[in-house]
């Protein structure tokens, strides 16, 4: 494949994931986003087009390209997280649509698990508002990378440079509070289209890219180089007589998608929980045999020793610091309308091992308005709490703010099977003291 | 696709797409019994298919494929389907809908088309083979009731979706877990775009049934929609026959779905082409999805695709 540009991002997918409170305009913003990079094809603008019409709007109301449900046409709302694709010459991007309001902490923490960039809406008459700073605060829990502030409505205050300055600081005061590092933002009119696409004639006072340029421009994360060597095993691959070529008869191979950083032949690894070391002999694909393989690469990899290895199992760098524990700590977003009380019996499913657990202690819940945690005596729909699981068999956790990949885990109803919190592992503390002072700051 | 790694360690994005697939594969069948892969030799199931087969080279598909069909099939796509089968060694299901039309379960409607007829197939299909997942070519950039799709989407013991109830999908922690007669059904393609998919053919030089590249074919106009002269579409006295350059865009129940005119005869062709085009697949080819507005969520609310 011939490459369009030479810049660092080109060829490369950008996930985005999009939050905001109600009337931000945030279904405008996306619509405004698929229609101007020309994602918006003939058939669908035309369908749109009559259907504002039908309504009586005397505007295209590009907020209907993205509701995709009867019920929230019907009821002019988004319900759902829904997913948007679109391309411009540097780059695709996968945008995550997350509601801003009923349900919006488990709207926001599912987009923003697997965002690179969370781009954050608000009505620059309004400013910065509890419900941005709770979106802010679970962006910065899930360590999205990049955030970008879109500050809208910006035609509604006559394009005024001091307005959109004030709201643009506030922010930043909210950001910094919540530790978060990488901040940009942009004042738009997403109805209108200033500084979407192209920058805006309106804005002479801001001189920075528009939304779409400085999302094509993000320069991509860290080389993997830089990250340890982790890969969980999903499954075992052994064709034995089943081989269509008797050559692989013999073979065994362990499959899975590298969790973070690089492999080679060669190397030297542990395999955990019980910690034996061999080598890394064959990086497979069904392309033929690698040399290297990074994250997230989807690889099958051949040891040296016939080590019985099973699904759940971590590949990782011999020299990592690495233990298995049965006792995890971590942060969890209540997802489910019942209730989470110490002593609930749960499925806990981390990298590709699930193994039982009993939520053991409560230590609170984080209220988002102040970040700091407050006691509580259970969890509901969209609390996050920290929460002590003791676990039926060893696991190896990492701490979610070194690695998304292997600090992240679900909490599954282990009767009825859906999914009731997005945790994140924190360490333990090592005395009570340090508890005390690591709760202050728990939150991110 | 060594070469379409880039500097500092990144995935071009089809890699990227390529191995988050993968991924899905691996995990649905560890975690799951019985899974089935629906493959009607369409250019979604097809590239599903090979990233399937990618996933647990060099062992054998481990799971059978299962074609829902219409009996209105254009005669090529069944021989590749065929075909495919034969090269691969995979073990084939039928379920046709022609067989719920012989003894009376289903009856032929009205318009004649049969796309909204699979359901019930499809559905005794996964009973009958104990299936609990269900594999499936569907991508959420191709109509707005899928973009709210999960990869791992609940199905109940009616095969019904629920999507105001959907389970949220974090990180690539995907949650299979089902109660007896409950099926998931899997979308390892959610993530890609009808550009990607061509670019992924282009790239790993994947064969398709002929008729997604231009030739000519007796066609007539209905509904703004060229179909093709066959058996099971006939034109009526006031569509005149022509002969022209066409191609598929997807490919279903013949008396619906439509030709594009094309040049294009290679897939090279085809990537200009669909690159520039400014009409949807589904809008420019598919008569059912145009009936409503929510004409694909309604459908899919009951157990289709």
């Amino acid at each position: 494949m011939t490459q369009l540009d030479a810049g660092p991002s080109a060829g490369t997918l950008l996930r985005m994931a999009t939050a905001g409170s109600v009337d931000d305009g945030k279904s405008t913003l996306v619509g405004r986003l698929l229609h101007d990079s020309k994602s918006i094809l003939a058939d669908q603008l035309d369908a749109v087009e009559r259907v504002s019409r039908e309504k009586g709007l005397g505007i295209v109301d590009l907020a209907l390209l993205t509701d995709g449900l009867r019920a929230e046409r019907e009821q002019g709302i988004t319900i759902d997280v829904a997913y948007r694709y679109f391309a411009t010459a540097k780059r695709t991007f996968i945008l995550a649509d997350c509601p801003g309001h009923v349900q919006y902490t488990r709207n926001t923490v599912t987009g923003s698990s697997t965002a690179d960039v969370l781009v954050l809406l608000v009505d620059v008459r309004k400013g910065v508002l509890e419900q941005t700073r709770r979106h802010l605060a679970v962006a910065a829990l899930l360590r999205v990378p990049y955030i970008v502030f879109a500050v809208n409505k910006i035609d509604l205050v006559d394009f005024d440079q001091a307005t959109y300055e004030r709201v643009a600081a506030d922010f930043q005061v909210v950001a910094t509070e919540l530790g978060v590092e990488h901040v940009l933002s942009v004042p738009v009119s997403a109805l209108l289209g200033d500084n979407i696409v192209d920058r805006s004639e309106h804005t002479p006072w801001y001189t920075g890219p528009s939304l779409l340029e400085l999302l094509e421009d993000l320069p991509p994360l860290g080389d993997p180089a830089g990250e340890a060597f982790r890969f969980p095993v999903q499954l075992t691959i052994r064709p034995q007589a089943a081989a269509r070529d008797p050559r692989h008869v013999e073979y065994r191979g362990y499959a899975g998608q590298i969790a973070s950083g690089v492999v080679r032949v060669g190397d030297r690894v542990r395999v955990l929980p019980l910690g034996r070391q061999t080598t890394v002999v064959g990086i497979d694909t069904a392309d033929g045999e690698l040399d290297e393989a990074f994250a997230p690469q989807s690889v099958t990899l051949r040891l040296a020793d016939e080590v019985d290895i099973t699904r759940g199992e971590l590949i990782a760098d011999a020299d990592s610091d690495l233990h298995a524990t049965q006792d995890v700590e971590g942060l969890v977003c209540w997802l489910s309308d019942r209730a989470l009380r110490p002593g609930s019996k749960v499925l806990f499913k981390h990298t590709t091992r699930t193994v039982q657990g009993i939520v053991r202690e409560l230590h609170g819940r984080l209220d988002l308005d102040t970040m700091t945690p407050v006691p509580a005596d259970a969890l509901t729909l969209n609390d996050i709490g920290r929460v002590r699981i003791r676990l039926a068999a060893p696991v190896v956790a990492e701490d979610y703010t070194t690695s998304r990949r292997t600090g992240a885990f679900l909490l599954i109803d282990p009767q009825m099977g859906s999914t009731l919190a997005a945790g994140m592992v924190r360490p333990i503390p090592v005395d009570p003291d340090e508890l005390e002072a690591e709760t202050l700051n728990w939150s991110i | 696709m060594k070469s379409t790694i880039l500097p500092g360690r990144r995935l071009s994005q089809l890699l990227e797409l390529e191995s988050e697939s993968i991924h899905i594969f691996r995990e649905m069948v560890s975690e799951l019994e019985r899974p089935v892969l629906l493959f009607s030799g369409g250019k979604d199931s097809v590239v599903m298919l090979h990233l399937a087969a990618k996933a647990f080279w060099p062992a054998p598909l481990p799971f059978p494929v299962l074609h829902v069909d219409t009996g209105h099939n254009f005669p090529e796509v069944l021989e590749y389907r065929d075909a495919e089968v034969e090269r691969l060694g995979l073990r084939l299901i039928v379920a046709k809908v022609q067989d719920y039309i012989d003894d009376g379960r289903l009856m032929e409607r009205s318009d004649g088309t049969r796309n909204p007829l699979q359901t019930q197939p499809l559905l005794d299909a996964i009973t009958d083979g104990r299936f609990d997942a269900v594999f499936g070519g569907g991508r959420r950039d191709e109509e707005k009731a899928r973009a709210k799709e999960r990869v791992v989407s609940l199905r109940d013991e009616f095969g019904q979706w629920d999507p105001r109830n959907q389970r949220p999908e974090l990180w690539n922690l995907y949650n299979p877990r089902h109660r007896p007669g409950e099926h998931v059904r899997v979308f390892p393609l959610s993530n890609w775009t009808e550009l990607d998919i061509w670019r992924y053919i282009a790239e790993e030089r994947i064969e398709l049934p002929a008729l997604y590249y231009a030739h000519w074919r007796d066609v007539f106009l209905r509904d703004g929609m060229l179909l093709a002269v066959g058996e099971v579409s006939q034109p009526r006295s006031n569509e005149p026959v022509m002969t022209k350059t066409v191609r598929y865009r997807t490919v279903g129940d013949m008396s619906c779905t439509g030709a594009v005119e094309s040049d294009a005869y290679t897939v090279e062709d085809v990537l200009v082409e669909v690159a520039a085009t400014r009409i949807t697949e589904r809008g420019a080819t598919r008569a059912d999805d145009r009936m409503t507005e929510a004409a694909m969520e309604d459908r899919k609310k009951v157990g289709y695709f």
